[in-house]
Formats: C-alpha cells, sequence, structure tokens
C-alpha cells in the first residue's frame, strides 16, 4: 500500500480525532480524502508535526494524532527524546515510513537503508513503539487511540504519492477551525 | 526583586502557561525560576525550530507559551517564523539573550550578533532591546502587545542588561 492508500483507509477512525499532518503531500491527500475542521494541515516548516501535536497533547487532554513520515522525522530527530521524556497518553506519533521524501520525487530516505526509526525512537526514552506493516494499520491505530498511552507507530509502506491537489485554504482559517474544533 | 522573578512575574501574570527553552548561561537564572513555578509547564527543546512547534501546538490547544533562546537562533528559526508562527498568525513571545554586544567575551558571538537586528528587521518581527535593567518595565507591556497582535516578538536582552559575566 501507499500512504494515500493508507489514509483512506484510516479516514473513519481520523475524523473523530484531533490530527496534525505531515507538510506537502500527506496533507493534500488528507484534505483531498476527508477533510475535517479537527484536521490540522502544515503547508510549511518540514519537520514540525510531531512537535506542533506534542505541544498541543500537552495543552489540552483530547486525544492528538500525528501524521508524520520518515522524512520529516529525519529532519526534526531532536523531536524524539523531547517526546520520550515528556509525551502524555493522548500522544499518538504515526510515522508512516515508506522510505522516500514523497512531496519531493520520492528521494530515497536513509530508513529505506540502514536506519531503524523505531530503534531510534526507543533509543530516545519511548516506552512504547510499535511498528506495523500497512495493511495493518487501521486496527493498529484503533488500539493506540484507546490505550490512553503514549505511543509512536510506524507504518512501514511502499513509496508513492496521489495526485491531489493542493491545499488553497488560507493558513489563518485552516487554524482559526482548528482551534474552534479543538475548544468544542 | 530580581530581573529573573520579575520576568517570570510577567509571564504568570500575563498567563504564559507553557515555556520552551534552550539554555544560555545569561538565561539560567529566568530558566530557574520557570522551573520554580507551579503554574509553569516547562518543556526544554533540542532545536529552536522544534520549541517553536511545540509552542504552536500549546498555543492552538489553548495555553500561551513563549520560548527563551538565545539569537543564535534567529539562524535557525527563519523559515519556522516565516512558515508556521507569521504564515497561521500565532503570538509567541521569544525572550532571547543578545550574545556578542557590549561586555560579550566570545568573539565568535559577534558574528550573528551583527545580524540578529536586520534579520528581525527583515522578517517584520517588532522587536525590543533590552540594555539597562530598566528596560524590564516594558517586558509586561510587550507580553500583552503580543497577544493583542498575534505576532511573534522579539526581546533582545544583552549581557549589561543581565550585569556581565562576572569580572569580565
Amino acid at each position: 500500500m501507499i500512504r494515500s492508500e493508507i489514509l483512506r483507509e484510516i479516514a473513519p477512525i481520523l475524523r473523530d480525532q484531533l490530527v496534525v499532518c505531515n507538510i506537502g503531500i500527506p496533507s493534500q491527500e488528507l484534505h483531498a480524502i476527508d477533510d475535517q475542521p479537527t484536521n490540522f494541515y502544515m503547508l510549511g516548516t518540514m519537520g514540525l508535526a510531531s512537535s506542533i501535536g506534542l505541544g498541543l497533547a500537552l495543552a489540552q487532554p483530547k486525544t492528538v494524532i500525528v501524521i508524520d513520515g520518515d522524512g520529516s522525522v529525519l529532519t526534526n530527530l531532536g523531536t524524539l527524546p523531547t517526546i520520550g521524556n515528556n509525551a502524555p497518553g493522548n500522544y499518538i506519533l504515526m510515522i508512516i515510513d515508506n522510505g522516500s521524501y514523497g512531496s519531493t520525487g520520492d528521494q530515497p530516505t536513509y530508513t529505506g537503508k540502514k536506519t531503524d526509526l523505531a530503534g531510534m525512537a526507543r533509543a530516545a526514552g519511548c516506552d512504547n513503539v510499535v511498528v506495523v506493516q500497512d495493511v495493518d494499520t487501521g486496527p493498529a491505530l484503533q488500539k493506540a487511540i484507546a490505550g490512553r498511552r503514549a505511543t509512536v507507530l510506524v507504518v512501514k509502506c511502499d513509496s508513492g504519492n496521489a495526485k491531489m491537489p493542493v491545499i488553497t485554504m488560507d493558513p489563518v482559517i485552516i487554524r482559526d477551525r482548528f482551534m474552534k474544533a479543538v475548544a468544542s | 526583586m530580581s530581573i529573573d522573578k520579575k520576568i517570570v512575574d510577567d509571564l504568570v501574570a500575563n498567563e504564559v502557561s507553557f515555556i520552551t527553552t534552550v539554555p544560555c548561561k545569561q538565561l539560567a537564572g529566568v530558566i530557574e525560576e520557570v522551573d520554580r513555578r507551579d503554574g509553569i509547564f516547562h518543556i526544554p527543546s533540542n532545536k529552536e525550530d522544534e520549541g517553536m512547534g511545540l509552542c504552536a501546538g500549546a498555543w492552538m490547544g489553548g495555553k500561551r507559551p513563549a520560548i527563551i533562546m538565545q539569537n543564535t537562533a534567529i539562524g535557525v528559526t527563519i523559515n519556522t517564523l516565516a512558515t508556521l508562527i507569521q504564515y497561521y498568525r500565532m503570538p509567541l513571545p521569544m525572550l532571547i539573550s543578545y550574545r556578542g554586544e557590549l561586555r560579550e567575551p566570545v568573539a565568535c558571538q559577534v558574528e550573528m550578533a551583527v545580524h540578529t537586528k536586520a534579520l528581525l528587521a527583515q522578517l517584520n518581527i517588532p522587536t525590543y532591546h533590552f540594555h539597562r535593567q530598566k528596560d524590564v518595565e516594558e517586558f509586561d507591556m510587550i507580553l500583552k502587545y503580543t497577544f493583542m497582535c498575534n505576532k511573534p516578538v522579539a526581546i533582545l536582552t544583552d549581557a549589561n542588561f543581565w550585569g556581565g559575566y562576572g569580572d569580565q
């Protein structure tokens, strides 16, 4: 499976949750598949989805699901110790690990070679790291939501992108409707 | 009252309850004071752009954030300031240790100091420079201004403001 097929499959699970989605094609795919006010789309700033989601999870009690990528986590590796030492039970970091920088033309990342993101997360202090194959994402995500325990979920899948339109919504509108959904 | 206590009192009075830090020896006293307050959640960052991401999330979650960092961080965070904090219009007080100014003992610090105000001006970030101890009196107003206009705001605090480095 490629990322867009996973997102389509888990869209009914994501719909009721606060979601912080990674920059580029992941946000475009999620927006096209199931736009919700509970989705925060990153339009810039590669690498910070996990940090934004962590701040959000620490500030309020609702479950926060971060949809991140292997390339973006590698960009902001300092996030893993911060998560490992601070993440509350309502925080789920789901890393769609397709071993490539999808938004820029599927150039390979190091996770497709020798680097093991799950191992790095564990070494950084993340106690609950789960690795699944693409087809098992839905049940693993539901289990993480029900568990109310900080989770790093690494989803191994194929490289590739769906052709989706660019998000043209104004960033302040994305942010404003998201904040209203958080507060509701 | 110490400057450290005054600064943190103002943060608390303005309902800042989520603070991330990347340390500087000039800021050590403030960070210690932050740690002493029950009403503030302190989360150290490994890099300042990561810290700004944390602050963005905390603000969307209903808490007022602040970041405490060195001015060298301006070189690290320009993209984050432009495409996250400013693009989504978020408030972010940035209490910045302004290294490389008068009474600085480390020459390399001057290399980023000479770019700091120019970079902040290029980004249209409101910038205040605390050089004398009485300048801290404006901190409360600066915080109110930041959360009024939903912008990142820089408070540069130099070595003279902090009383220098001991005998240096």
